[in-house]
């Protein structure tokens, strides 16, 4: 029976991993793109000023900037864990 | 006015001196005056891939410190009419670029050239910066390969903002698409990305597919661009890329298996 699964079982092709990959990872540098080079230090500094009150996970913490007319808009996510 | 275009990729190895030479060769075979320049200071080697090493006196650093004229230091090319060729600096380091010392010599070349070619470096420094700071349109060299399509996604995000077109909000620079190094058999059998997947990934227009072949090494060998070697796969393929470049619609070639006749596979094939 193991054998049978085992034969039968199709191995999913290394490019199809490969691609579903890059995908994850070009959305990531995309969305970084255009934003100050500071920022994924403020993304960690701040993570690390949380923590000092509360344990949150790595990427509980959702950092954007925004530009509008004439001002910038620093919107900042934090999941907080249930207390 | 000449059309300043960067060859670029992030990654290194993938093949932008190669390809450099190649369409440069490419477009001064259909007539083109062209100059192309090597912006690897320290590191160069479009001198040998053209088959002119020997013939290099001054360099891009030598001009851009006055030290020699513009026409004193590039090399008019053996082998076709209208190709000329900047060499970099081989002792300098790359801190010898300004970039009002390239400003300076793209805007002299400009009126005496149809295209400039602007063979960047790998990585994302100064020499790739100023490669690509003042071109019109980039070829982005990207090997089916994940490392090769991140950094080419991340050079694409530079081309958008660190060039003078993005900073002056000017028309953004015109993006192509060179896959080189295909090879369909692998894609074939799923362990090499395809040119659809790389193309929706990246989504920007493809100039061209250049596949795996033997004939890139031979042409670099004897420092012959392989355009030249018209009976060859890649050459073939180069060509096609630069009638693109030339806005002229060219169907897609060696992006599928061939399949081998029984003849060809009893006496070792056609000569690729």
């Amino acid at each position: 029976m193991k054998l049978l699964e085992f034969l039968k079982r199709e191995r999913k092709k290394s490019a199809s991993v490969a691609k579903e990959r890059l995908q994850i990872i070009v959305a990531h540098q995309r969305s970084q793109r255009g934003q100050p080079d500071y920022m994924p230090l403020l993304e960690r500094e701040l993570l690390e000023v949380i923590r000092r009150y509360v344990h949150v996970d790595d990427d509980a913490i959702q950092i954007s900037l925004d530009s509008e007319d004439n001002c910038s808009v620093l919107e900042l996510n934090v999941t907080l864990p249930k207390s | 006015m000449a059309k300043i275009i960067v060859v670029t990729s992030g990654k290194g190895g993938v093949g932008k001196t190669t390809s450099a030479a190649a369409i440069s060769t490419g477009l001064a075979l259909r007539g083109k005056k062209t100059v192309v320049i090597d912006f690897d200071v320290g590191l160069r080697n479009l001198d040998l891939i053209m088959g002119c090493e020997r013939r290099v006196v001054y360099d891009l650093v030598n001009v851009i410190q006055g030290e020699a004229g513009l026409n004193q230091a590039r090399i008019r090319d053996k082998r076709v009419e209208n190709l000329f060729i900047l060499p970099a600096s081989q002792t300098r380091d790359k801190d010898a670029l300004t970039q009002e010392g390239v400003e300076k010599i793209l805007e002299q070349l400009k009126g005496d050239f149809d295209y400039i070619l602007c063979d960047s470096p790998a990585g994302i420094e100064r020499g790739a910066q100023l490669a690509m700071y003042y071109a019109d349109e980039a070829i982005v060299v990207t090997n089916p390969e994940v490392s090769s399509v991140r950094d080419s996604d991340r050079i694409l995000g530079r081309l958008g903002s660190k060039t003078q077109r993005a900073e002056q909000g000017l028309d953004p620079v015109k993006e192509h698409l060179l896959i080189t190094r295909y090879k369909p058999a692998r894609v074939t059998s799923g362990d090499m990305l395809t040119l659809d997947d790389i193309r929706e990934i990246l989504a920007i227009d493809l100039l061209g597919l250049i596949p795996e072949s033997e004939a890139v090494l031979r042409a670099s060998n004897q420092g012959v661009p392989v355009t030249h070697d018209a009976s060859s796969d890649a050459g073939q393929a180069y060509t096609d890329t630069v009638s693109r470049l030339l806005g002229e619609e060219m169907p897609l070639r060696f992006h599928e298996m061939q399949r081998k006749s029984l003849l060809s596979r009893m006496f070792g094939g056609s000569r690729r």
